[in-house]
């Protein structure tokens, strides 16, 4: 029987192609299910509460320092140390954007992301609308990639939301004005406005590494449950590693050990060292659990 | 069903619309077999053998059965079909081309609706088609809503298209899914249990709908495990337990190969059961007032005859045909909600 399948191929084929050129897909069709998921994903209520959540630290870090300094004293004065910046938001309230910046990345960003990346894949195998996007044919790979596409710009998002929100808040209950860097020199507020924007965007691509790292466990589990809590777990496990001194050998490969270099981007000029540590870090960690992401979600049997 | 008074034990050929006979040995090399695998087998990883050397072939423009058990292996089968599962060994071949392999070509041809309708609740269902339609890159952008309108007519779900999906009743969800399936013109329709939750009157609906695809050409592979549902619309089916396929051929075929039965309806058992034991009828049962037996090779007149000869008063007589239920217990051997 192997013999007629080979002698008759032509035959055989001829019937999807025939179907196929009467349709013409254009290549930019594949884009409509990015257009798709970045909508659907901003629909869920979930997306919603997370955004909210993010706006309102800014709200809450300008209220308290707006109320501890009204009697004159200095923000961060008490003794306790507060996120970077903190005491410069009563001279310019455009440090806020930089202390929320700062107060959110070490975890409220990257759940967030977590959140987002661990249901992508195993959320969809839980509802069960996997397999129909699957035999759609949305194609494994392209999914994976419409799903880690959809999970970066939620990082955007999400980085622009605490930036915007903190950034109106420091409008309105703060002074603004031209700004002292960490090095002492005065920039305009301009080009103050220009380095938060670019803060905004370094620290979003800080979570490029949580973003991969959270797919893939999305792609070993069929609960977007199980996916979210393991993702959030290994997040808050690798920061406590990042503080324990006896481990400094495997701390620069940890994701989120230079994530704080942001900060020297407001040094004049910038410190460029850490940041661009960085970046390659993130690099490091898209490449590597990307690929074990589609690895694993190209070969896997999707039973549920 | 037509279907039924042509067959005939000896041909394979049924007349259906594909005008060929029906291969059943699973030759997949035709190019009017739309499903066709080899020694399909899947085993998982711990060591279940869900199927076991599946030789199947459905041909163009029939509607088939696909019968079986709970935990026969029809699922799995399905998504392996569909790309969704590698197989351990064997092959699957889907509209001529290979699967898992040439599922970008192969599966905008294919409207699925295996186990059940999955939707996204919070998603109104006509967002549920838009969704899935846009997961297709075969799928135009411009004609997208127009189509989407069209399969949710199609289903009757017009009137609750911007009710979220989560509202949906069981039946509605399912009426969803079948539209998902109909969101572009399929060549192979692959519905798994679509009456599920239905209501008689959507069962009926269902039906008529997969009547109207295969009379348009569509080939529709429908699992159930409502036997009278598969005689009803089938016109070929397969049978399967235990990951093994048992048989597979046209309804008419299957059912015959399932014994008739004389049965003789009347006052007098005792005496009608010995003169159908002297005319040399074979396994004569006796039922309170109905005795039947094995149909003998010669004119049932002479039976008759005898009967009345010996004065045994006949209130009916005559040949009960096997349903496929008689057939699917005959060659299984067992109820057919047994678990395998």
């Amino acid at each position: 029987m192997s013999r007629a399948e080979a002698a008759e191929p032509s035959a055989a084929q001829a019937a999807p192609e025939r179907a196929a050129a009467g349709r013409t897909p254009s290549p930019l069709w594949t884009l409509g299910l990015l257009g798709n998921e970045l909508r659907t994903t901003l629909r869920r209520w979930r997306t919603i509460a997370l955004l909210g959540v993010l706006a309102a630290v800014p709200v809450l870090v300008g209220i308290a320092v707006k109320i501890e300094t009204s009697d004159g004293s200095s923000a961060g004065g008490g003794g306790g140390e507060g996120p970077a910046f903190i005491a410069q938001i009563t001279n310019n309230g455009l440090f806020l954007v930089f202390t929320a910046l700062a107060a959110t990345l070490p975890f409220f960003l990257p759940m967030a992301v977590g959140v987002i990346a661990g249901d992508a894949i195993a959320g969809e195998a839980n509802a069960g609308t996997l397999r129909y996007l699957l035999v759609a044919p949305a194609g494994r790979t392209r999914l994976l990639i419409t799903k880690y596409a959809t999970t970066l710009a939620f990082c955007v998002i999400a980085t622009l939301v605490v930036a915007t929100s903190a950034l109106v808040v420091g409008a309105l209950l703060f002074p603004l004005g031209e700004l002292t860097t960490i090095s002492g020199t005065r920039i305009s507020f301009g080009e103050g406005l220009g380095r938060a924007l670019l803060i905004a965007l370094i620290v979003a691509a800080s979570l490029i590494g949580v973003a991969a790292l959270g797919l893939f466990v999305s792609t070993l589990t069929n609960s977007g449950i199980a996916a979210m809590a393991t993702t959030v777990g290994l997040l808050i496990t690798v920061q406590i590693l990042d503080q324990i001194p006896q481990l400094h050998a495997i701390q620069p490969y940890i994701f989120s050990h230079y994530w704080l270099s942001f900060a020297d981007l407001m040094r004049d000029p910038v410190y460029w060292d850490d940041l661009i540590r960085n970046l390659e870090l993130q690099a490091l960690y898209a490449a590597v659990f990307g690929a074990a992401a589609w690895a694993r979600f190209t070969a896997k049997d999707i039973t549920a | 069903m037509a279907e039924l008074s042509t067959a005939d034990g000896d041909t394979t050929g049924n007349g259906d619309t594909t005008g060929r006979p029906a291969d059943t040995d699973g030759s997949s090399g035709t190019g009017d077999t739309v499903i066709a695998t080899r020694a399909l087998t899947k085993r998982y990883r711990g060591g279940q053998l869900a199927v076991d050397g599946l030789d199947l072939a459905v041909p163009a423009g029939s509607v088939f059965g696909f019968l079986g058990p709970n935990g026969s292996g029809k699922t799995t089968t399905i998504r392996m079909l569909m790309g969704l599962i590698e197989p351990t060994s064997g092959t699957a071949r889907v509209l001529g081309r290979p699967m898992p392999r040439a599922t970008r070509t192969v599966l905008p041809h294919v409207g699925a609706l295996i186990e059940g309708p999955a939707l996204y609740g919070f998603l109104s269902g006509r967002d549920n088609l838009l969704r899935y339609d846009s997961a297709d890159p075969s799928a135009d952008p411009r004609t997208r809503r127009t189509r989407v309108a069209t399969a949710l007519d199609r289903v009757g779900l017009t009137a609750a298209a911007g009710k979220k999906a989560k509202a949906y009743s069981l039946g509605m969800k399912q009426r969803l899914g079948l539209a998902a399936a109909l969101l572009q013109p399929r060549k192979l329709l692959v519905l798994d249990e679509p009456t599920n939750g239905l209501d008689p009157q959507g069962m009926r609906e269902i039906r008529a709908l997969v009547r109207e695809l295969a009379s348009d050409g569509t080939t529709v592979f429908l699992s159930s495990h409502l036997l009278d549902e598969i005689e009803q619309v089938c016109t070929h089916a397969a049978v399967m337990a235990q990951g093994r396929l048992i048989t597979q051929g046209p309804v008419a075929e299957l059912a015959a190969g399932a014994r008739s039965r004389l049965v003789v309806t009347t006052p007098d058992p005792g005496e009608a059961a010995r003169v159908l034991k002297e005319q040399g009828l074979s396994d004569v049962v006796v039922a309170e007032d109905r005795v039947s037996a094995d149909p003998p090779d010669r004119d049932l007149a002479e039976v008759n005859a005898a009967l009345v000869t010996a004065g045994v008063r006949v209130r009916g007589f005559g040949i009960e045909r096997a349903s496929l239920e008689d057939a699917f217990v005959a060659l299984t051997g067992e109820g057919f909600d047994v678990a395998g």
